[in-house]
């Protein structure tokens, strides 16, 4: 067993922490991290309740392989009803700060109830405390970051924190531990600073034990890790261009959108590129990219460390951004670029860097500056509220004037923190929002990638890629290539992304690893170091059984069928230009056959026969 | 005939000097193939993957196909991200 088998119970409102046994029936059927995070959130709150109210409840959940020798064996999640969807929000998260919390003992934090005032909790292996973050409250993650590692006096302290704009209520606001590593998506970090708690302050120095055959897990471990290092995308190609790698392939199939959706390929994507940030610079013979970096125990390592030129307009006068820090990922560089028509790379890198200053999501921040420009250019938003910046499509600066706004929540950026649905419903367009269940897209226009227009739309938590990246398929040719232009087969494709991920998303290891291993490839690495028989079918069913349950969630907080759509702009307004050019997204062709192969309702709800076959609560 | 010649991630280190950034604007004999210029520029097999003509994605079968005139080649070798 690799379960630490202990829950830390943190109730704000009392101020009381307190120890429990993990549930291991819910560990044999739910894994962990993702799944067991999200069974002990269904089990303990009204999937109707506020979601910023003291009835919501906010978990950290590590998996069974976080913090063992595992590749990529340091990643946790963060569970939580999400305050922009209204939906269950899951943000997963590498860095180091999920590995650290299993060191010192720890499955899983459930924060419950609200502090009366500002707190962190402060754990120590087996000693956890709150303690007072009035002196905290109004700063960074980076100033947060800095204090709480001067006052515990030891560098390898792990720390996860809020930013001023969780604080100033972003509705899309992240949880960023180790500085630049986020759980990102559907406002965690706006749950988190509702309840007064700024940071996570983590020292684990037991270690993870309790392989179940150690010989065979450490051997398993090995031939896996060998997998990863001879397959050219996790060995050579992840590592050298990180996922940026992307920006150019996904511009050349026609499935780029740009701003706000209306176009389908973007003239500068080029420009912001994983190739691009290789290039030297002029002013100081520099590239963007330093180096890689890996997260705890990972041997892709795609991380990016990057640096803006110390001449451009964003930081001229801000040396506290010219040293090296967390760089552009494909989506981020997709939202804030290709999408608000921004081809300045050091623009886009300094306002990933204010994302992660002060903890907010870059592809719900982007996606909904993109919005506010489209809005801009109607004359629905003027001038008159953007202090006389002009938000124009392609306007570097009218992106890092946002960016600097949404950090504090300053002025227009409150409504920028509002997310895209309900800015464009504040001013009068609700069509205009690009986002499923009030979540903004990432970078894949369904249009040319028909697989993403179903995953979209079906997604647990609001339109994202992470829950079913049948781009991998479509575009990628991994594990095989399919037409993207084609939406026969898509639901079943869409159906066995969905349940596979949920399961990685449930172990403790990264989903990028998928580029290269399959569950064949997991299952005797969790099978030798946890206890029972842990099978590919086990996997698969356990995936299957997370994702009704998050779906049964969603339904029990009044979603339907009716939400599983997409805006109009891709269902109706055809592509315009490349291989996709006249297509609209066949969501109508593919969303039945999908229903079915649930085994649900014609109207998107889990049945009671799906609940006793997959052994799911009433 | 005129053709558009685009290398991507790992492979740009076979881009001629000409090239601006990934591309370089190609004269190439009619009846050019994808797999002509491939071997030409002596691209290493495990590394070509995606190989798209005007965004679309060419199967290994296709490659020995002529090109058109103002056609766009574009390869990369395995990638993914997300």
């Amino acid at each position: 067993m690799t379960w630490a088998r202990k829950i830390l119970r943190v109730n704000l409102t009392s101020g009381t922490v307190k120890e429990e046994a993990l549930n291991m029936e819910w560990a044999a059927d739910y894994i962990g991290q993702r799944g067991l995070g999200t069974r002990y959130l269904v089990e303990e709150t009204d999937p109707k309740c506020d979601a910023l109210g003291p009835d919501n409840k906010l978990i950290f959940a590590t998996g069974p392989l976080t913090g063992t020798t595992v590749s990529t064996g340091g990643r946790y999640s963060v569970i939580t009803k999400s305050p922009l969807t209204g939906a269950i929000a899951c943000s997963n998260s590498g860095g180091f700060i999920g590995a650290e919390l299993k060191s010192a003992g720890w499955d899983m934090i459930i924060f419950e109830g609200k502090s009366s005032s500002p707190v962190y909790l402060h754990v120590q292996n087996e000693v956890a405390k709150l303690v007072s973050a009035e002196d905290l409250w109004g700063k960074s993650v980076w100033e947060t970051d800095k204090l709480l590692h001067e006052k515990h006096k030891d560098p390898q302290t792990r720390i996860a924190a809020v930013g001023r704009s969780a604080e100033s209520g972003c509705l899309y606001a992240a949880v960023i531990n180790d500085l630049h590593r986020a759980a990102g998506r559907s406002g965690v970090g706006t749950v988190m600073a509702s309840k007064n708690l700024k940071a996570l302050v983590v020292r684990g120095t037991r270690g993870v034990g309790n392989i179940k055959d150690p010989v065979r897990f450490m051997n398993s471990v090995a031939e896996q890790k060998q997998v990863l290092a001879e397959n050219a995308v996790t060995g050579q190609g992840l590592p050298a261009l990180g996922t940026q790698v992307l920006m150019n392939v996904i511009n050349e199939v026609g499935a780029l959108p740009s701003r706000n959706m209306q176009d389908n390929q973007f003239d500068g994507a080029g420009n912001i590129s994983g190739e691009a940030m290789l290039e030297p610079r002029a002013s100081d013979g520099k590239p963007n990219l330093t180096t890689n970096a890996a997260c705890f125990g990972c041997t892709i390592a795609c991380g990016r460390i990057s640096t803006i030129d110390k001449t451009h307009f964003s930081v001229e006068n801000k040396p506290e951004y010219w040293g090296n820090s967390g760089g552009l990922e494909y989506e981020a560089a997709w939202a804030m670029g290709a999408d608000t028509g921004v081809d300045d790379l050091d623009a886009i890198t300094y306002t990933n860097f204010v994302c992660n200053e002060d903890g907010f999501d870059p592809i719900s921040f982007g996606a909904t500056v993109a919005a506010a420009m489209e809005l801009f250019e109607l004359g629905a938003i003027t001038t008159d509220q953007t202090d006389g910046v002009e938000l124009k499509f392609g306007s570097a600066k009218a992106l890092t004037w946002c960016a600097d706004q949404v950090a504090t929540g300053a002025g227009f950026g409150r409504d920028l923190g509002l997310g895209s649905k309900r800015l464009c419903e504040k001013y009068g367009h609700p069509d205009l929002s690009m986002t499923v269940k009030g979540q903004e897209f990432p970078a894949y226009d369904p249009r040319g990638i028909q697989g993403m227009g179903l995953t979209y739309a079906t997604s647990n938590r609001g339109a994202c890629h992470l829950r079913s990246y049948t781009v991998a398929s479509e575009i990628l040719g991994i594990p095989e290539k399919t037409d993207p232009l084609v939406s026969e087969g898509k639901a079943g494709l869409v159906k066995a992304f969905q349940d596979a991920t949920a399961a990685v998303d449930s172990m403790g290891i990264c989903v990028f690893t998928t580029f290269a291993w399959t569950l064949d490839n997991m299952a005797p690495q969790i099978d030798a170091a946890c206890e029972g028989d842990w099978t590919v079918e086990r996997l698969g069913e356990a995936g299957e059984r997370i994702w009704n349950l998050e779906r049964d969630y969603n339904n029990k907080a009044g979603m339907t069928g009716a939400d599983d759509t997409l805006p109009k702009r891709l269902l109706k307004d055809a592509a315009k230009t490349g291989p996709a050019e006249g297509r609209v997204c066949d969501l109508d062709k593919m969303l039945p056959e999908y229903y079915e192969l649930r085994g649900w309702t014609s109207g998107g709800e889990v049945t009671d026969d799906i609940r006793q076959k997959l052994s799911l609560p009433a | 005939m005129q053709i558009t010649f685009k290398l991507f991630a790992t492979l740009m280190r076979f881009l001629p000097k000409e090239a601006k950034r990934n591309v370089v604007n190609l004269d190439v004999a009619d009846m050019t193939t994808p797999n002509d210029l491939i071997s030409q520029y002596n691209l290493p097999p495990k590394e070509v993957h995606l190989v798209l003509v005007n965004g679309v994605y060419l199967y290994e079968s296709d490659r020995n196909k002529p090109l058109k005139n103002n056609d766009a080649l574009a390869i990369w070798p395995p990638v993914a991200g997300g």
